[in-house]
Protein backbone atom coordinates (compact mmCIF):
# COMPACT_ATOMS: atom_id res chain seq x y z
CA UNK A 1 0.00 0.00 0.00
CA UNK A 2 1.82 2.84 -0.96
CA UNK A 3 1.77 6.28 -0.53
CA UNK A 4 0.70 8.48 -3.87
CA UNK A 5 0.38 11.92 -4.76
CA UNK A 6 -2.30 12.73 -7.31
CA UNK A 7 -1.91 16.27 -9.23
CA UNK A 8 -3.68 17.77 -11.86
CA UNK A 9 -1.03 18.64 -14.27
CA UNK A 10 -2.58 20.73 -16.80
CA UNK A 11 -5.82 19.78 -16.66
CA UNK A 12 -4.47 15.63 -17.02
CA UNK A 13 -4.62 13.78 -13.69
CA UNK A 14 -1.19 12.10 -12.47
CA UNK A 15 -0.44 10.10 -9.85
CA UNK A 16 3.05 10.06 -8.39
CA UNK A 17 4.57 6.96 -6.44
CA UNK A 18 7.65 8.43 -4.10
CA UNK A 19 8.71 4.84 -3.51
CA UNK A 20 9.14 3.71 -7.24
CA UNK A 21 10.22 8.01 -8.90
CA UNK A 22 7.45 6.97 -10.89
CA UNK A 23 5.28 9.99 -12.78
CA UNK A 24 2.78 8.54 -14.73
CA UNK A 25 -0.65 9.63 -16.59
CA UNK A 26 -3.72 8.48 -14.95
CA UNK A 27 -5.40 7.21 -18.13
CA UNK A 28 -8.76 6.33 -16.49
CA UNK A 29 -10.58 6.72 -12.99
CA UNK A 30 -13.31 4.18 -12.27
CA UNK A 31 -15.41 6.79 -10.39
CA UNK A 32 -15.53 10.62 -11.43
CA UNK A 33 -18.41 12.01 -10.06
CA UNK A 34 -18.93 14.52 -7.35
CA UNK A 35 -20.52 12.22 -4.52
CA UNK A 36 -18.02 8.84 -5.25
CA UNK A 37 -14.10 9.44 -6.59
CA UNK A 38 -11.57 6.78 -6.66
CA UNK A 39 -11.36 3.39 -7.42
CA UNK A 40 -9.54 1.88 -9.75
CA UNK A 41 -6.86 3.84 -11.33
CA UNK A 42 -5.24 2.81 -14.50
CA UNK A 43 -1.88 4.43 -15.34
CA UNK A 44 -0.43 5.13 -18.96
CA UNK A 45 2.73 2.75 -18.48
CA UNK A 46 0.11 0.13 -17.84
CA UNK A 47 -0.37 -0.69 -14.11
CA UNK A 48 -3.26 -0.30 -12.01
CA UNK A 49 -3.72 0.99 -8.77
CA UNK A 50 -7.04 1.11 -6.32
CA UNK A 51 -8.18 3.55 -4.26
CA UNK A 52 -10.87 3.46 -1.73
CA UNK A 53 -13.85 6.21 -3.42
CA UNK A 54 -14.06 8.88 -1.50
CA UNK A 55 -17.11 11.01 -0.31
CA UNK A 56 -16.05 13.53 -2.45
CA UNK A 57 -13.15 14.89 -5.18
CA UNK A 58 -10.25 16.11 -3.12
CA UNK A 59 -8.97 19.29 -2.71
CA UNK A 60 -5.30 18.30 -5.56
CA UNK A 61 -2.48 17.59 -4.98
CA UNK A 62 -3.49 15.09 -2.34
CA UNK A 63 -1.35 12.30 -0.80
CA UNK A 64 -3.06 8.83 -0.80
CA UNK A 65 -3.03 5.42 0.37
CA UNK A 66 -3.72 3.15 -3.13
CA UNK A 67 -3.36 -0.25 -3.02
CA UNK A 68 -2.07 -2.74 -5.90
CA UNK A 69 -5.55 -3.69 -8.14
CA UNK B 1 35.86 10.52 -33.78
CA UNK B 2 32.66 9.25 -35.51
CA UNK B 3 29.45 8.88 -34.14
CA UNK B 4 27.79 5.37 -33.31
CA UNK B 5 24.70 4.43 -34.41
CA UNK B 6 22.29 2.23 -32.05
CA UNK B 7 23.39 -0.63 -33.12
CA UNK B 8 27.07 -0.42 -32.59
CA UNK B 9 26.51 1.68 -29.26
CA UNK B 10 24.38 -1.83 -28.08
CA UNK B 11 26.98 -3.82 -29.11
CA UNK B 12 29.65 -1.32 -27.08
CA UNK B 13 28.16 -2.17 -23.85
CA UNK B 14 28.19 -5.49 -24.45
CA UNK B 15 31.44 -5.62 -25.37
CA UNK B 16 32.25 -3.75 -22.21
CA UNK B 17 30.43 -6.03 -20.11
CA UNK B 18 31.78 -9.10 -21.11
CA UNK B 19 34.29 -9.28 -18.57
CA UNK B 20 32.23 -9.10 -15.62
CA UNK B 21 30.92 -12.53 -13.61
CA UNK B 22 27.51 -13.48 -15.24
CA UNK B 23 25.49 -12.32 -12.65
CA UNK B 24 27.38 -8.72 -12.35
CA UNK B 25 27.32 -8.60 -16.19
CA UNK B 26 23.13 -9.00 -15.58
CA UNK B 27 22.95 -6.66 -12.87
CA UNK B 28 24.92 -3.59 -14.93
CA UNK B 29 22.94 -4.37 -18.28
CA UNK B 30 20.04 -2.79 -16.32
CA UNK B 31 21.81 0.46 -16.15
CA UNK B 32 23.45 0.83 -19.61
CA UNK B 33 21.45 2.18 -22.30
CA UNK B 34 21.34 3.27 -25.58
CA UNK B 35 18.65 6.38 -26.56
CA UNK B 36 16.68 6.45 -29.49
CA UNK B 37 14.65 8.50 -31.10
CA UNK B 38 11.10 8.25 -30.26
CA UNK B 39 11.85 5.72 -27.61
CA UNK B 40 9.15 4.67 -24.69
CA UNK B 41 10.32 7.08 -21.56
CA UNK B 42 9.16 4.90 -19.13
CA UNK B 43 11.06 2.44 -17.27
CA UNK B 44 14.03 2.43 -19.50
CA UNK B 45 16.58 1.89 -17.32
CA UNK B 46 16.87 0.95 -14.15
CA UNK B 47 18.36 3.59 -11.37
CA UNK B 48 18.56 4.37 -7.80
CA UNK B 49 20.10 0.70 -7.19
CA UNK B 50 22.86 -0.56 -4.67
CA UNK B 51 25.94 -0.36 -6.36
CA UNK B 52 27.00 -3.55 -7.10
CA UNK B 53 30.10 -4.93 -4.78
CA UNK B 54 33.13 -4.89 -5.92
CA UNK B 55 33.14 -2.43 -8.32
CA UNK B 56 34.26 1.50 -8.14
CA UNK B 57 31.05 3.53 -7.50
CA UNK B 58 31.19 7.65 -7.67
CA UNK B 59 28.41 7.66 -4.93
CA UNK B 60 28.07 9.72 -1.95
CA UNK B 61 26.07 9.26 1.23
CA UNK B 62 23.08 10.23 2.98
CA UNK B 63 25.08 12.52 4.95
CA UNK B 64 26.65 14.23 1.74
CA UNK B 65 22.96 14.92 0.31
CA UNK B 66 22.26 16.12 3.71
CA UNK B 67 25.09 18.00 5.14
CA UNK B 68 27.03 18.72 1.81
CA UNK B 69 23.85 19.84 -0.59
CA UNK B 70 20.56 20.73 1.25
CA UNK B 71 21.61 21.82 4.72
CA UNK B 72 25.32 22.88 4.32
CA UNK B 73 25.00 25.69 2.26
CA UNK B 74 22.05 27.78 4.52
CA UNK B 75 24.56 30.02 5.63
CA UNK B 76 23.25 31.70 8.82
CA UNK B 77 23.10 28.19 11.02
CA UNK B 78 25.52 26.36 12.32
CA UNK B 79 25.44 22.89 10.77
CA UNK B 80 27.02 20.24 13.31
CA UNK B 81 28.82 17.40 11.69
CA UNK B 82 27.95 15.00 14.48
CA UNK B 83 30.28 12.11 14.71
CA UNK B 84 33.54 11.53 13.79
CA UNK B 85 35.59 14.63 12.70
CA UNK B 86 36.54 12.98 8.76
CA UNK B 87 32.85 13.08 7.29
CA UNK B 88 33.07 16.88 7.95
CA UNK B 89 36.33 17.42 7.69
CA UNK B 90 36.96 16.51 4.01
CA UNK B 91 33.51 17.52 2.84
CA UNK B 92 34.41 20.90 4.41
CA UNK B 93 33.90 23.55 1.44
CA UNK B 94 34.62 21.50 -0.95
CA UNK B 95 30.93 22.39 -2.72
CA UNK B 96 32.09 26.42 -3.35
CA UNK B 97 28.59 27.48 -2.00
CA UNK B 98 29.19 31.17 -2.12
CA UNK B 99 27.39 33.30 -0.11
CA UNK B 100 27.66 37.05 1.32
CA UNK B 101 28.40 37.64 5.02
CA UNK B 102 31.31 37.53 7.74
CA UNK B 103 32.45 33.76 8.05
CA UNK B 104 32.96 33.09 12.32
CA UNK B 105 30.46 36.04 12.77
CA UNK B 106 26.96 35.68 11.34
CA UNK B 107 28.14 32.87 8.55
CA UNK B 108 29.35 29.65 8.82
CA UNK B 109 29.45 28.23 5.12
CA UNK B 110 32.77 27.05 5.15
CA UNK B 111 32.89 26.17 8.77
CA UNK B 112 33.29 22.87 10.39
CA UNK B 113 31.96 21.78 13.15
CA UNK B 114 31.86 18.50 14.64
CA UNK B 115 31.67 16.34 18.17
CA UNK B 116 34.89 14.53 17.01
CA UNK B 117 33.51 10.99 18.41
CA UNK B 118 35.99 9.10 20.10
CA UNK B 119 35.54 5.38 21.50
CA UNK B 120 34.19 6.46 24.72
CA UNK B 121 31.44 8.05 22.93
CA UNK B 122 30.52 5.49 21.31
CA UNK B 123 30.83 3.14 24.24
CA UNK B 124 28.98 5.50 26.53
CA UNK B 125 26.72 7.51 24.02
CA UNK B 126 27.50 10.85 22.24
CA UNK B 127 24.25 12.96 23.31
CA UNK B 128 26.05 14.48 26.45
CA UNK B 129 28.71 15.91 23.67
CA UNK B 130 26.04 17.33 21.72
CA UNK B 131 24.53 19.37 24.56
CA UNK B 132 28.07 20.38 25.61
CA UNK B 133 29.11 21.17 22.02
CA UNK B 134 25.68 22.93 21.42
CA UNK B 135 26.67 25.70 24.12
CA UNK B 136 30.28 25.54 23.07
CA UNK B 137 29.02 26.66 19.54
CA UNK B 138 26.79 29.37 21.15
CA UNK B 139 28.97 31.08 23.42
CA UNK B 140 31.86 31.35 20.68
CA UNK B 141 29.17 32.06 17.59
CA UNK B 142 26.32 33.90 19.70
CA UNK B 143 24.93 35.41 16.14
CA UNK B 144 24.10 31.77 14.49
CA UNK B 145 20.52 31.80 14.03
CA UNK B 146 19.68 28.10 14.45
CA UNK B 147 21.29 25.11 14.64
CA UNK B 148 21.11 21.72 12.52
CA UNK B 149 22.64 18.23 13.72
CA UNK B 150 23.50 16.21 10.87
CA UNK B 151 24.33 12.59 12.23
CA UNK B 152 26.98 10.57 10.82
CA UNK B 153 26.82 6.47 10.57
CA UNK B 154 27.62 5.77 14.46
CA UNK B 155 24.89 7.71 16.09
CA UNK B 156 22.48 5.54 13.92
CA UNK B 157 24.15 2.59 14.87
CA UNK B 158 24.53 3.18 18.57
CA UNK B 159 20.86 5.02 19.12
CA UNK B 160 21.53 7.98 20.06
CA UNK B 161 18.56 10.27 20.74
CA UNK B 162 19.43 13.51 18.71
CA UNK B 163 16.04 14.42 18.52
CA UNK B 164 15.17 14.77 22.46
CA UNK B 165 18.53 16.89 22.44
CA UNK B 166 17.78 18.82 19.93
CA UNK B 167 14.52 19.51 21.42
CA UNK B 168 15.17 20.18 24.99
CA UNK B 169 18.41 22.92 23.11
CA UNK B 170 15.76 24.63 21.31
CA UNK B 171 13.62 25.28 24.00
CA UNK B 172 16.70 26.27 25.76
CA UNK B 173 18.25 28.70 23.77
CA UNK B 174 15.07 29.96 21.61
CA UNK B 175 16.37 28.91 18.25
CA UNK B 176 15.65 26.45 16.21
CA UNK B 177 17.70 23.21 16.77
CA UNK B 178 16.95 20.60 14.09
CA UNK B 179 17.85 16.82 14.32
CA UNK B 180 18.45 15.23 10.66
CA UNK B 181 18.86 11.48 10.73
CA UNK B 182 21.25 11.44 7.55
CA UNK B 183 23.67 8.58 8.88
CA UNK B 184 25.50 7.60 5.89
CA UNK B 185 24.49 4.30 5.66
CA UNK B 186 21.04 5.11 4.54
CA UNK B 187 20.06 4.13 1.45
CA UNK B 188 21.84 3.66 -1.91
CA UNK B 189 23.81 7.58 -2.46
CA UNK B 190 23.44 10.76 -1.44
CA UNK B 191 19.98 10.54 -2.97
CA UNK B 192 18.29 9.79 0.25
CA UNK B 193 20.02 12.48 2.33
CA UNK B 194 18.07 15.04 0.32
CA UNK B 195 15.12 13.15 0.92
CA UNK B 196 15.93 13.45 4.41
CA UNK B 197 17.11 16.84 4.71
CA UNK B 198 13.93 17.85 2.87
CA UNK B 199 11.50 15.93 5.78
CA UNK B 200 13.70 17.55 8.21
CA UNK B 201 12.81 20.99 6.60
CA UNK B 202 9.44 19.73 6.29
CA UNK B 203 8.98 18.77 9.97
CA UNK B 204 11.30 21.14 11.92
CA UNK B 205 11.06 24.48 9.98
CA UNK B 206 8.26 25.61 7.77
CA UNK B 207 5.38 26.08 9.60
CA UNK B 208 2.16 27.38 8.98
CA UNK B 209 2.40 29.82 11.53
CA UNK B 210 4.55 31.75 9.69
CA UNK B 211 2.14 32.23 6.63
CA UNK B 212 1.54 36.05 5.79
CA UNK B 213 0.46 38.24 3.39
CA UNK B 214 2.00 36.78 -0.20
CA UNK B 215 2.56 39.68 -3.09
CA UNK B 216 1.01 38.79 -6.64
CA UNK B 217 4.96 38.55 -7.99
CA UNK B 218 6.34 36.94 -5.01
CA UNK B 219 8.75 33.61 -5.66
CA UNK B 220 11.23 31.34 -4.08
CA UNK B 221 14.44 30.25 -5.63
CA UNK B 222 14.67 26.90 -4.63
CA UNK B 223 17.44 24.16 -4.76
CA UNK B 224 19.78 26.00 -6.11
CA UNK B 225 22.78 25.92 -4.41
CA UNK B 226 24.85 28.88 -6.00
CA UNK B 227 28.16 26.97 -6.69
CA UNK B 228 30.11 29.67 -8.40
CA UNK B 229 27.46 31.97 -7.77
CA UNK B 230 25.12 30.27 -9.52
CA UNK B 231 21.99 31.68 -7.70
CA UNK B 232 23.01 34.89 -8.60
CA UNK B 233 23.10 34.90 -11.99
CA UNK B 234 19.95 33.47 -11.85
CA UNK B 235 18.67 35.94 -9.33
CA UNK B 236 19.47 38.89 -11.42
CA UNK B 237 17.01 37.41 -14.44
CA UNK B 238 14.08 36.55 -12.24
CA UNK B 239 14.47 40.23 -10.88
CA UNK B 240 14.64 41.90 -14.33
CA UNK B 241 11.48 40.24 -14.90
CA UNK B 242 9.96 41.95 -12.41
CA UNK B 243 9.59 38.86 -10.15
CA UNK B 244 9.79 39.46 -6.52
CA UNK B 245 12.55 36.66 -5.14
CA UNK B 246 11.47 36.21 -1.30
CA UNK B 247 13.54 33.92 -0.75
CA UNK B 248 16.78 32.15 -1.84
CA UNK B 249 18.19 28.94 -0.85
CA UNK B 250 19.94 27.33 0.34
CA UNK B 251 22.76 28.63 -2.20
CA UNK B 252 23.41 31.73 -0.05
CA UNK B 253 20.26 31.48 1.53
CA UNK B 254 19.42 32.41 5.20
CA UNK B 255 16.99 30.19 8.14
CA UNK B 256 14.47 32.82 8.01
CA UNK B 257 14.41 32.44 4.32
CA UNK B 258 13.56 28.51 4.56
CA UNK B 259 10.78 29.89 7.31
CA UNK B 260 9.52 32.64 4.28
CA UNK B 261 9.19 30.10 1.75
CA UNK B 262 5.99 29.33 2.73
CA UNK B 263 4.68 32.54 1.54
CA UNK B 264 5.24 32.82 -2.08
CA UNK B 265 2.99 32.20 -5.19
CA UNK B 266 5.54 30.15 -6.89
CA UNK B 267 8.26 27.57 -5.91
CA UNK B 268 11.20 28.09 -9.02
CA UNK B 269 12.83 24.65 -8.39
CA UNK B 270 16.16 24.03 -10.10
CA UNK B 271 17.31 21.33 -9.01
CA UNK B 272 14.59 18.29 -9.37
CA UNK B 273 16.56 15.32 -7.83
CA UNK B 274 17.37 17.50 -4.46
CA UNK B 275 14.23 19.33 -3.65
CA UNK B 276 10.90 17.90 -5.54
CA UNK B 277 9.86 16.35 -2.32
CA UNK B 278 9.50 19.28 -0.71
CA UNK B 279 8.40 21.26 -3.32
CA UNK B 280 5.65 18.86 -3.24
CA UNK B 281 4.84 19.00 -0.06
CA UNK B 282 4.75 23.18 -0.43
CA UNK B 283 1.98 22.58 -3.01
CA UNK B 284 -0.23 19.71 -1.61
CA UNK B 285 0.35 21.78 2.15
CA UNK B 286 0.42 25.61 1.05
CA UNK B 287 -0.95 25.49 -2.48
CA UNK B 288 2.24 26.68 -3.91
CA UNK B 289 2.87 24.93 -7.28
CA UNK B 290 6.28 24.55 -8.32
CA UNK B 291 8.01 24.48 -11.50
CA UNK B 292 11.37 23.38 -12.91
CA UNK B 293 13.51 25.57 -15.36
CA UNK B 294 16.79 25.00 -16.60
CA UNK B 295 19.15 28.31 -16.96
CA UNK B 296 22.10 26.68 -18.79
CA UNK B 297 22.55 28.06 -22.38
CA UNK B 298 20.67 30.91 -23.99
CA UNK B 299 17.86 28.42 -25.75
CA UNK B 300 16.93 26.44 -22.62
CA UNK B 301 17.10 30.02 -20.42
CA UNK B 302 14.97 31.64 -22.91
CA UNK B 303 12.40 29.00 -22.82
CA UNK B 304 12.37 28.89 -19.03
CA UNK B 305 12.16 32.11 -18.52
CA UNK B 306 8.88 32.07 -20.59
CA UNK B 307 7.66 28.85 -18.99
CA UNK B 308 7.84 30.77 -15.91
CA UNK B 309 6.26 33.77 -17.15
CA UNK B 310 3.20 31.73 -17.71
CA UNK B 311 2.34 31.61 -14.07
CA UNK B 312 1.94 35.27 -13.94
CA UNK B 313 0.16 37.90 -15.98
CA UNK B 314 0.77 40.04 -19.28
CA UNK B 315 3.20 42.43 -17.38
CA UNK B 316 5.19 39.64 -16.32
CA UNK B 317 5.14 37.91 -19.55
CA UNK B 318 6.27 41.16 -21.82
CA UNK B 319 8.90 41.79 -19.15
CA UNK B 320 10.63 38.26 -20.22
CA UNK B 321 10.18 38.67 -23.73
CA UNK B 322 12.19 42.11 -22.72
CA UNK B 323 14.63 40.14 -20.87
CA UNK B 324 15.66 37.86 -23.53
CA UNK B 325 15.39 40.44 -26.10
CA UNK B 326 17.64 42.28 -24.15
CA UNK B 327 20.44 39.85 -23.87
CA UNK B 328 19.95 38.39 -27.47
CA UNK B 329 23.27 40.37 -28.63
CA UNK B 330 25.09 39.42 -25.97
CA UNK B 331 24.38 35.90 -26.47
CA UNK B 332 25.08 36.20 -30.47
CA UNK B 333 28.53 37.30 -29.79
CA UNK B 334 29.03 34.79 -27.68
CA UNK B 335 28.36 32.14 -30.12
CA UNK B 336 29.63 34.01 -32.77
CA UNK B 337 32.94 34.14 -30.87
CA UNK B 338 33.37 30.00 -29.50
CA UNK B 339 31.02 28.28 -31.86
CA UNK B 340 33.57 28.25 -34.49
CA UNK B 341 35.73 27.15 -32.59
CA UNK B 342 33.70 24.37 -30.61
CA UNK B 343 31.40 23.48 -33.71
CA UNK B 344 31.29 19.20 -34.17
CA UNK B 345 32.78 18.63 -30.90
CA UNK B 346 31.84 15.63 -28.79
CA UNK B 347 31.07 15.60 -24.89
CA UNK B 348 30.40 12.97 -22.80
CA UNK B 349 29.30 13.70 -19.46
CA UNK B 350 29.10 12.13 -15.96
CA UNK B 351 27.38 14.01 -13.30
CA UNK B 352 24.75 14.22 -10.66
CA UNK B 353 21.46 16.04 -10.01
CA UNK B 354 19.98 17.89 -13.14
CA UNK B 355 23.42 18.71 -15.04
CA UNK B 356 23.73 15.61 -16.92
CA UNK B 357 20.40 17.02 -18.56
CA UNK B 358 20.46 20.33 -17.98
CA UNK B 359 23.74 21.10 -19.88
CA UNK B 360 22.73 19.12 -22.72
CA UNK B 361 21.07 22.83 -24.33
CA UNK B 362 24.16 25.18 -23.26
CA UNK B 363 26.47 22.25 -25.32
CA UNK B 364 24.48 22.30 -28.34
CA UNK B 365 24.19 26.02 -28.33
CA UNK B 366 27.72 25.78 -29.06
CA UNK B 367 27.50 23.73 -31.91
CA UNK B 368 28.43 20.53 -29.38
CA UNK B 369 26.61 17.23 -29.18
CA UNK B 370 26.41 14.74 -25.80
CA UNK B 371 27.06 11.75 -27.17
CA UNK B 372 26.28 9.62 -23.53
CA UNK B 373 24.96 11.09 -20.52
CA UNK B 374 24.49 9.81 -17.02
CA UNK B 375 23.87 10.31 -13.52
CA UNK B 376 25.49 9.35 -10.33
CA UNK B 377 22.47 9.41 -8.16
CA UNK B 378 19.71 9.76 -10.87
CA UNK B 379 15.93 8.32 -10.17
CA UNK B 380 13.77 7.06 -12.77
CA UNK B 381 11.54 10.39 -12.97
CA UNK B 382 15.25 11.82 -13.41
CA UNK B 383 15.94 9.39 -16.48
CA UNK B 384 12.51 10.07 -17.90
CA UNK B 385 13.34 13.83 -18.48
CA UNK B 386 16.60 13.16 -19.55
CA UNK B 387 15.08 11.24 -23.06
CA UNK B 388 13.81 14.51 -23.86
CA UNK B 389 16.83 16.49 -24.04
CA UNK B 390 19.15 14.03 -25.79
CA UNK B 391 19.39 12.95 -29.35
CA UNK B 392 19.89 9.99 -31.55
CA UNK B 393 21.85 7.39 -30.34
CA UNK B 394 22.94 8.58 -27.20
CA UNK B 395 24.66 6.12 -24.52
CA UNK B 396 22.82 6.37 -21.02
CA UNK B 397 25.00 5.12 -18.07
CA UNK B 398 23.57 5.33 -14.57
CA UNK B 399 25.98 4.34 -11.58
CA UNK B 400 28.91 4.17 -14.33
CA UNK B 401 31.66 2.21 -12.56
CA UNK B 402 35.43 3.59 -13.33
CA UNK B 403 36.06 0.36 -15.27
CA UNK B 404 33.11 1.00 -17.73
CA UNK B 405 33.36 4.69 -17.96
CA UNK B 406 36.93 4.60 -18.77
CA UNK B 407 36.22 1.73 -21.78
CA UNK B 408 32.92 4.14 -22.67
CA UNK B 409 35.92 6.88 -23.14
CA UNK B 410 38.49 4.79 -24.62
CA UNK B 411 36.09 3.70 -27.68
CA UNK B 412 34.05 7.06 -28.12
CA UNK B 413 37.09 9.00 -27.72
CA UNK B 414 35.10 12.44 -27.04
CA UNK B 415 36.60 15.78 -27.27
CA UNK B 416 35.83 16.48 -23.79
CA UNK B 417 34.39 15.06 -20.67
CA UNK B 418 31.90 16.32 -18.25
CA UNK B 419 32.78 14.66 -14.58
CA UNK B 420 34.08 15.16 -11.21
CA UNK B 421 37.54 14.99 -9.05
CA UNK B 422 37.36 11.33 -8.83
CA UNK B 423 37.63 10.62 -12.62
CA UNK B 424 39.48 14.45 -13.42
CA UNK B 425 43.06 13.21 -13.61
CA UNK B 426 42.66 9.72 -14.99
CA UNK B 427 40.62 11.05 -18.27
CA UNK B 428 43.38 13.96 -17.99
CA UNK B 429 46.04 11.50 -18.18
CA UNK B 430 44.76 9.47 -20.87
CA UNK B 431 44.54 13.07 -23.14
CA UNK B 432 41.30 13.68 -22.82
CA UNK B 433 40.06 17.11 -22.07
CA UNK B 434 37.43 17.15 -18.70
CA UNK B 435 35.71 19.94 -16.81
CA UNK B 436 34.78 19.27 -13.52
CA UNK B 437 30.73 19.70 -13.86
CA UNK B 438 30.30 19.75 -10.31
CA UNK B 439 32.63 22.35 -9.06
CA UNK B 440 32.46 24.05 -12.63
CA UNK B 441 36.59 23.41 -11.82
CA UNK B 442 36.43 26.65 -10.01
CA UNK B 443 35.45 28.75 -12.33
CA UNK B 444 31.42 29.66 -12.18
CA UNK B 445 28.95 30.98 -12.52
CA UNK B 446 27.09 29.29 -15.33
CA UNK B 447 23.48 30.11 -15.00
CA UNK B 448 22.18 32.42 -17.22
CA UNK B 449 23.18 34.93 -19.64
CA UNK B 450 25.96 36.07 -18.00
CA UNK B 451 27.02 32.43 -16.91
CA UNK B 452 26.75 31.16 -20.44
CA UNK B 453 29.69 33.49 -21.29
CA UNK B 454 31.32 32.09 -18.71
CA UNK B 455 30.78 28.76 -19.79
CA UNK B 456 31.59 29.08 -23.42
CA UNK B 457 34.89 30.44 -22.21
CA UNK B 458 35.67 27.70 -19.96
CA UNK B 459 34.87 24.95 -22.51
CA UNK B 460 36.80 26.75 -25.14
CA UNK B 461 39.88 27.16 -22.81
CA UNK B 462 40.23 23.33 -21.78
CA UNK B 463 39.17 21.49 -25.48
CA UNK B 464 41.45 24.08 -27.22
CA UNK B 465 44.42 23.98 -24.90
CA UNK B 466 47.63 23.55 -26.52
CA UNK B 467 48.78 21.88 -23.81
CA UNK B 468 46.83 18.11 -25.09
CA UNK B 469 49.24 18.39 -27.82
CA UNK B 470 52.48 18.17 -25.73
CA UNK B 471 51.41 14.70 -24.26
CA UNK B 472 53.75 13.02 -26.04
CA UNK B 473 57.46 13.26 -25.77
CA UNK B 474 59.15 15.33 -28.90
CA UNK B 475 61.29 12.21 -29.40
CA UNK B 476 57.96 9.84 -29.92
CA UNK B 477 56.31 12.16 -31.74
CA UNK B 478 55.97 10.77 -35.81
CA UNK B 479 57.70 13.69 -37.71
Amino acid sequence: MPSVMLRENEGKLSLYIAKKDLEAMVVSLEHDAIDKWGGKIELDDGSAWYLDPLDAKPKLPKTLRVRRA
Amino acid sequence: MTSLNVDEAKGLIEEVLEVYPEKAREDRAKHLTVAEPGQETKGCITSNRKALPGVLTNRGCAYAGSKGVVWGPIKDMIHISHGPVGCGQYSRAGRRNYYVGTTGVDSFGTMNFTSDFQEKDIVFGGDKKLEALIDEVEQLFPLNKGISVQSECPIGLIGDDIEAVSKEKAKELGKSVVPVRCEGFRGVSQSLGHHIANDAVRDWVLSGENKKEVGPYDVALIADYNIGGDAWSSRILLEEMGLNVVTQWSGDGTLNEVKNNVNVKLNLLHCYRSMNYLARHMEEKYDIPWVEFNFFGPTKTAESLRKIATFFDETIQANAEKVIAKYEAQTQAIIEKYRPRLEGKKVMLYVGGLRPRHTIGAYQDLGMEVIGTGYEFGHNDDYERTLEDIKHATLIYDDVTGYEFEEFVKKLQPDLIGGGIKEKYIFQKMGIPFRQMHSWDYSGPYHGYDGFAIFARDMDMTLNNPCWNELKAPWKKIA
